[in-house]
């Protein structure tokens, strides 16, 4: 009775294990090109920035460097991007004839209005970042996490995740999360590079020796110390 | 080559299997992540510059130095300003309240005219051009007609600039009619100057005390300067110094005194004078103080009236208690006896501040230190005398509506009587001005407040909130709020040390609304002719600088200016004057309605939670009320469980409350801490006015009683009523 069945499954067999075979490859390829060449520009919507900005001229013009417009407040709370107010010093009125420089004296500085510059490294309200630690006591410098920005002369297109919301510099242009720079991302796991490894630095002075009744070497602490790396029980030190 | 099912699965299969080493579903379950945090609904607030700007707060007479913390033009934050005298970095809730003053509904945008009848709610917005050219005319009309004196204002003090500017526009429009919000103030200031012949403000070294003997004050609930009473009160604490609290009502500062004794209502003046019988008795008394004025006619009155046991009976005070308190009393070595009932809105028996006083000289306590000081405001108030024309020569000879200055010859002002004028025919008002205070809610007897104010063709509120008061009005010109205005802030209540603060701008005023002295200034000088040149500053800020002249800029960088100790007046003591003759026949403060048909007493209750003067709760304050005060929409009254039992009233039941003058549905919460006989009913409820997180919560105590008159001082003595509570 059964005999009849057997033989077609048989057959059936032999004869689609090519097209099996095919088809996996195929939704194999078809899967890779999306994920990794297709998802990537859906994701991303391109933006510009209401004005091409030369990091490369403001850096010429200006004594401080970096500091000069991105400055630390009194209070030492970090100034971020220039407001209204910092641009005005200069341009009140055009500066040459740029077509850049001429819409952002007419449509801002005229108007008292601020430029809505997109951020590219604008983090989730919920993330607590002190400037003023990372660069006054640790000591580091703005290219460590934002790269040769002030070597640009145009402004880059500002990609922005169509999910989130936030600039594609904190994933990582790679969309794979591999990095090559400690610029090129800013997740979580990039800050952790630091904070997992690093123990503590201190300001130390090596006392002159010999101090009898001291053990040598013997250091005394000169400044603050500052645990780097982060224990247990730290996620609210970043996380409010 | 067939492609079946088969193929079609292997296709998923190979995608699925590709998609899994693509970066696809792990970026999508981060973003994801990502996306839940950040609907947009989640309110971020934006980032910005932070900086802190000093000021003074004005809610309540405290006077509390704050802090105010912004993000670029955006106020964040109040705090209390560390290092200052008042509060040093303490604050209260309704201060730190305060932005939901700033930014909240209950603001008044722009001038309004009405346009509805009275109380309907229905304004049009009107140009601050038109509001006061309206004013004006109207003004000079009722001037034209000889009818000056019938123009009155409401303002919350009769310190500081704006008060005075009010006062100022009155004298030179030919008005006597300047009232102010009673308060216990008036009665200490009355006392300080019946007993001392001295014109002061009553200060308390109340931190420096080491033995508290409170007659019904709410130390902890908002008396005197609220933050500083509780700062002195946890320093008493840590310090082992005693708290005695005297009222019928377990209060929370009865609650966390060293002994809460309880008494029947009214009878405080008694206890005093009975406490001071036992004080002279034993030779307690300072005795220097013996050799003051009328101290042997004192000695005589308590030995003959006020003996242990008569005041026992009339106290409700078991007799070994009561010597046992004035012994204690008077050997520590820094006793300090207050009054003042509650947070002190009322200023009540005058009878009862001039007892509490003399105890505090016979234990030789007058401006000493822990004692009570009698201080003098700092009188940086020195405008050239204005030129008057005849009208406002002849309106300023005329009588008082209130009665102030002719019936009660000592008093400046007595709102308290103004219904019963207007409503009995005795007296009228044209026009009315209110500003800082919201009399149709906070006045004891609001009814009849409301029908006297019903019968005043013409009221311009100035009040930055839709009060009950403003909407009531027929023109509201909107003052700027404390954090957007300068304002000088004169000693806080009770503070021993005068000083001067300065309420100022913490950012741009966020609507159309002007500085009450602008307008008081515009208005007069839109009259023209005398008046403008009584206001010839060109704008308020011109005229505070002016006034304060070296302060200024003391005050810009400070915050605050202590006045030296030059402002202490001494005064002989007089333990007897003429207005204590009627001690020699003791009677409780009188109480409105009959026993009979009104078996209860009624008396008010003040929570720091509940504030009830011209600011009402913000929202943020009203969520804390505990639900055995406000449940649901309605008051909760206190009833001893005894009580409850005889009336057949259990907890949480519906009851009617019947006053003589009013009536209101409550909810029954049976309270072992208060003596049975008596219902407690907290004030600060029953606003309908404001915006829908405070309105239509509760009832208003102020509705339910009226006003009594003290027949010495005239002020309100009214601290509770007669009452009737039955089911519903």
């Amino acid at each position: 009775m059964s005999t009849q069945d057997d033989k077609a499954k048989e057959v059936s067999a032999d004869g689609a294990a090519g097209p099996i075979i095919l088809f996996f490859i195929l939704g194999l390829a078809a899967s890779l090109v999306f994920g990794w060449i297709i998802f990537p520009k859906l994701l991303y919507s391109q933006k510009k920035q209401p004005i091409d900005f030369n990091h490369v001229l403001h850096v010429e013009a200006v004594e401080e460097g970096c500091e000069s417009c991105h400055f630390f407040r009194e209070d030492g709370s970090f100034s971020g991007i220039p407001k209204l107010e910092q641009c005005v010093d200069c341009h009140e009125e055009p500066q040459g004839e740029d077509p850049n420089e001429i819409k952002f004296v007419e449509d801002y500085v005229a108007n008292g209005r601020e430029v809505p510059w997109l951020v590219y490294a604008r983090q989730p309200d919920c993330v607590f970042f002190s400037h003023a630690a990372h660069v006054k006591k640790g000591e580091m410098d703005c290219g460590t996490c934002h790269g040769h920005i002030g070597e640009s002369e145009h402004s880059r297109v500002y990609e922005e995740n169509r999910i989130t919301g936030y600039s594609r510099d904190i994933w990582g242009k790679n969309i794979s999360g591999l990095k090559k720079h400690t610029w090129e991302r800013m997740k979580m796991d990039d800050c952790a590079e630091c904070h997992t490894t690093k123990e503590i630095k201190t300001d130390v002075e090596t006392l002159p020796w010999p101090i009898n009744w001291l053990p040598r070497p013997y250091e005394k602490q000169t400044g603050n110390q500052a645990r780097v790396k982060t224990v247990k029980e730290a996620c609210f030190v970043c996380h409010k | 080559m067939k492609i079946g099912r088969r193929s079609f699965l292997s296709f998923v299969i190979g995608g699925a299997a590709g998609t899994a080493i693509t970066p696809l579903p792990w970026k999508l379950m981060d973003d994801s992540s990502i996306w839940s945090q950040n609907w947009p609904w989640t309110p971020v607030p934006p980032d910005g510059e932070y900086s802190q700007s000093n000021s003074v707060c004005t809610l309540c007479p405290g006077g509390c130095g704050i802090t105010v913390r912004k993000v670029d033009d955006r106020v964040v934050k109040i705090e209390g300003m560390k290092g200052h005298p008042v509060n040093d970095g303490g604050l209260c809730l309704m201060g730190l309240s305060g932005l939901q003053l700033l930014y909240g509904p209950t603001r008044v945008k722009t001038p309004l005219k009405r346009v509805g009848k009275r109380g309907e709610g229905k304004w049009e917005k009107i140009s601050w051009d038109e509001a006061i050219s309206e004013v004006a005319k109207k003004l000079a009309d009722i001037r034209s007609n000889g009818g000056s004196h019938t123009v009155g204002s409401i303002v919350d003090s009769e310190n500081g600039t704006v008060p005075n500017l009010f006062k100022r526009f009155l004298t030179t429009y030919g008005s006597p009619n300047f009232m102010t919000m009673p308060s216990i103030q008036d009665s200490y200031a009355m006392t300080l100057q019946v007993m001392q012949g001295v014109s002061a403000q009553v200060g308390f070294d109340a931190e420096n005390a080491d033995f508290i003997l409170s007659f019904g004050s709410g130390i902890i609930d908002g008396w005197g300067s609220p933050v500083r009473m509780f700062k002195a009160n946890s320093a008493w604490k840590a310090n082992g110094k005693k708290v005695v609290q005297i009222e019928p009502r377990l209060s929370n500062t009865a609650a966390k005194s060293d002994k809460w004794i309880p008494i029947n209502p009214g009878t405080e003046a008694a206890l005093a004078l009975g406490l001071a019988n036992i004080i002279i008795s034993n030779s307690l008394d300072s005795k220097k103080i013996s050799q003051s004025t009328g101290f042997d006619s004192f000695k005589k009155l308590v030995q003959n009236e006020y003996g242990t046991d008569k005041v026992s009976k009339i106290t409700g005070i078991n007799s070994a208690t009561i010597v046992s308190l004035a012994k204690n009393f008077a050997r520590a070595s820094k006793p300090l006896a207050i009054c003042g009932k509650g947070q002190g809105s009322i200023p009540g028996s005058l009878n009862e501040f001039m007892a509490v006083h003399a105890l505090n000289a016979l234990v030789g306590n007058i401006n000493k230190e822990g004692g009570v000081w009698a201080v003098t405001d700092t009188e940086y108030i020195n405008w050239p005398k204005p030129e008057m024309d005849s009208i406002a020569e002849n309106g300023m000879q005329k009588e008082r509506i209130d009665g102030a200055g002719s019936e009660y010859p000592h008093t400046k002002s007595l709102l308290n009587r103004l219904a019963e004028v207007i409503n009995s025919g005795d007296g009228s008002l044209e026009a009315l001005f209110v500003s800082g205070a919201n009399p149709l809610y906070s006045m004891p007897g609001s009814k009849a407040i409301k029908n006297a104010f019903d019968n005043i063709p013409f009221i311009v509120s100035f009040s930055s909130y839709m009060d009950e008061t403003a909407s009531n009005a027929d023109l509201i010109l909107p003052n700027h709020v404390y954090l957007e205005r300068y304002e000088d802030v004169t000693t806080p209540a009770g503070l021993s040390k005068p000083i001067v603060g300065l309420t100022r701008p913490v950012v741009k005023p966020q609507f159309n609304t002007k500085h009450v002295g602008d307008v008081v200034m515009l208005i007069a000088k839109a009259l023209g002719g005398g008046m403008a040149d009584a206001f010839s500053w060109e704008s308020y800020e011109a005229c505070l600088k002016e006034t304060l002249g070296v302060k200024w800029d003391i005050l810009v960088e400070k915050g605050f200016e202590f006045n030296g100790d030059k402002c202490v007046l001494e005064g002989d003591f007089n333990f007897y004057p003429d207005a204590m003759k009627s001690l020699s026949d003791f009677s409780p403060v009188s109480i409105e309605g009959s026993a009979i048909s009104y078996p209860l007493l009624l008396i008010p209750y003040d929570t720091i939670r509940l504030a009830n003067g011209y600011i009402g709760d913000p929202p943020f304050a009203i969520k804390t009320v505990e639900d055995t005060v406000l449940k649901g929409k309605n008051s909760c009254v206190e009833i001893n469980p005894k009580t409850g039992k005889e009336l057949g009233l259990t907890e949480g039941r519906y009851a009617s409350l019947l006053t003589p003058r009013g009536k209101a549905k409550v909810k029954v919460h049976l309270y072992e801490g208060i003596m049975p006989g008596i219902v407690a009913l907290p004030r600060g409820l029953g606003h309908t006015a404001y915006d829908n997180y405070l309105a239509g919560k509760g009832c208003n105590f102020n509705e339910l009683i009226g006003s009594t008159e003290d027949p010495v001082s005239g002020f309100d003595e009214a601290w509770g009523i007669r009452a009737r509570l039955t089911k519903v």
